[in-house]
């Protein structure tokens, strides 16, 4: 459909239960739905045609360290017909095994092992899940928020083994992460009183 | 008596000049045709994502030029509109116009390279030679722009860093009356050329419903028939006030991508062409002092805007909590950046989608019956820069 809102009319009134949320910001549709549904919604937007969600631009995954349910996992569709783009996101604990929609996108391969790669999220029934843009013999996954920046190991050439050895990483001068944010107004307890005050007034 | 043939695995690359990079292709060949490839990837992984998540967003633009290197402003402009967005400030119509050039500039530096390396896979050397030769001119308005041929570091987030110098103008306008005289001289080196068509007419086939699946995008899709661009369908900047054709293949091989670029060059000239008539003299930055460092002259004056100019170099802009995609047509294809804030002066997520990373997942697909000799081909034809598939 051309229109944003009629979309959202559409999917609200045909995926009914299996969306929990639906929102329009910055001319996208913003869903929510659950792991069970994803399939089934994932088949509804690309071949209903009303939607014809007939490209996935991207899966990606937000790292929610303090949250229980850790992980958020996010599609990003694209309809060349009408002209849309969608955003479809559900949020899983930190160890469940989430659906593959290789079989409906086979382009959905190479994200979902990249997904799997930096964030240590598994998927069920995948052709290939290897891990692949980091090296071989890797371990931790480098975009989870509590995957230091610097990592765990650095590689070199050893002229004594005659091979190419990782070992801890060891820096000259750790990595310094400045706080910039300014304290008139960026630090929590200042903020707090500021909000504090607002209210009394 | 029958005898067992075991098939053979070869390794293509990681160091192999057709490889276009560092990419490691393992094939299993049965004779010389193709039966399986396997692209290993990653050997450029530099954690684009991370990093950038550690950095303030002024901080994180240079490590967009370090994506697709062959263009690098047209990746900072993707990551430049997303913050934009969230920000909610307008760029004024220089700015808009200034970017649009280099956007196009970078265009036509990626085509240059991908049409005459693909032609040297395939056996012509002099493409090559001559192409390099406009590739750095065009390095060169880059460098004027910007101060460095590759690395520009130039879009931000509200506009552009600095106004065009003195005579810029003028020598891009000049470069666009000539450069259409190379562009025929590479065309009739290239386009009926008997060899440069035996390599690549009917190799590596896209159909339109694959080129779909497989979440091409840019060339790659347009080469297969489906007329969609992003200048066009989503415009962006001043793209709507320009008048420019989309060219589109019909058989999506090779030979049709390769027709494809050469004609978006001679577009890029003519849209370049337009933003030098229409441009005016004007602000070339968002007049937000909270977001566009004031000028020297400025600092020299006025305490406020030494104060705000420490301030933006220091702790950088706040950006308020949302999330957004946004996707600009580069040269290879869709570049998006999926960008989540927090209200902080650091991005929380930035993933960037780079187009050549669907379109070499697809590489098993795409050769898979073919002979030994088409993978330069289609590798070529599929132009890929490993900066951005690792990122």
């Amino acid at each position: 459909m051309k229109n944003l809102i009629d979309l959202e009319k559409k999917i609200n009134s045909e995926l009914t239960t299996k969306v929990n949320r639906t929102e329009i910001k910055h001319n996208q549709i913003y869903l929510e739905t659950d792991k069970d549904d994803l399939i089934d919604v994932v088949l509804f937007l690309k071949t209903n045609n009303d939607t014809k969600f007939r490209q996935l631009i991207d899966i990606t995954v937000t790292d929610y360290p303090e949250k229980n349910q850790r992980f958020e996992v996010v599609y990003l569709f694209l309809s060349h017909e009408f002209n849309q783009r969608l955003i479809l996101k559900y949020t899983i604990a930190e160890n469940e095994i989430i659906p593959s929609i290789t079989s409906i996108f086979p382009g959905a391969n190479w994200m979902e092992r990249e997904v799997f790669d930096m964030y240590g999220v598994s998927f069920k029934d995948h052709p290939d899940l290897r891990r692949i843009l980091t090296d071989y013999g890797f371990e931790g996954h480098p975009l989870r928020k509590d995957f230091p920046l610097t990592g765990h190991t650095e590689v070199r050439y050893s002229e004594d083994q005659k091979k190419v050895i990782s070992e801890p990483v060891k820096l000259e001068q750790n990595y310094r992460n400045f706080d910039y944010e300014s304290p008139w107004e960026g630090t929590k307890y200042i903020k707090e009183e500021l909000d504090n005050n607002d209210k009394k007034n | 008596m029958t005898k067992k043939i075991k098939n053979l695995n070869l390794n293509f690359g990681p160091q192999h000049p057709a490889a276009h990079g560092v990419l490691r292709l393992i094939l299993e060949l049965d004779g010389e045709v193709v039966e399986k490839a396997d692209p290993h990837i990653g050997l450029l992984h530099r954690g684009t994502e991370k990093l950038i998540e550690n950095k303030t967003y002024m901080q994180a633009v240079p490590y967009f030029d370090r994506l697709d290197y062959v263009a690098p402003m047209n990746q900072e402009h993707a990551f430049a509109l997303a913050t934009e967005k969230i920000l909610e400030i307008d760029v004024p119509i220089r700015a808009q116009y200034i970017r649009v050039i280099f956007c196009e500039i970078g265009r036509i530096l990626s085509h240059i390279l991908n049409v005459t390396t693909q032609a040297m896979d395939v056996g012509a050397l002099t493409p090559t030679l001559w192409g390099f030769e406009e590739r750095e001119k065009l390095m060169g308005f880059y460098e004027r722009v910007s101060g460095s041929r590759l690395h520009a570091n130039y879009f931000r987030a509200g506009g552009v860093h600095q106004d065009l110098p003195q005579g810029l103008e003028e020598d891009i306008a000049e470069f666009c009356e000539t450069f259409p005289k190379i562009i025929n001289d590479l065309e009739s080196l290239l386009t009926e050329n008997r060899i440069f068509k035996q390599r690549n007419v009917d190799i590596g086939i896209v159909s339109k419903q694959d080129a779909l699946d497989y979440s091409f995008s840019g060339v790659m899709i347009r080469g297969s028939g489906v007329p969609w661009d992003l200048r066009k369908s989503q415009p962006y900047d001043c793209y709507k006030q320009l008048d420019f054709k989309i060219p589109v293949g019909k058989n999506g091989d090779c030979y049709d991508r390769y027709l494809c670029r050469i004609e978006e060059m001679k577009e890029s000239v003519s849209i370049i062409k337009q933003c030098l008539s229409k441009m005016e003299k004007g602000p070339i930055k968002s007049l937000d002092g909270k977001i566009s460092p004031p000028s020297k002259k400025e600092i020299k004056q006025s305490m406020e805007a030494l104060i705000h100019h420490f301030k933006l170099f220091t702790e950088g802009y706040r950006v308020p909590k949302d999330e957004i995609y946004t996707a600009v047509e580069a040269p290879k294809g869709e570049f998006g950046v999926y960008l989540i804030s927090d209200g902080s002066n650091k991005p929380y997520k930035c993933k960037i989608r780079a187009p050549g990373f669907s379109h070499l997942q697809s590489m098993d697909y795409l050769i898979k019956g073919h002979m030994l000799a088409d993978v330069p081909a289609v590798l070529g034809s599929l132009d890929i820069v490993f900066g951005e598939v690792d990122r």
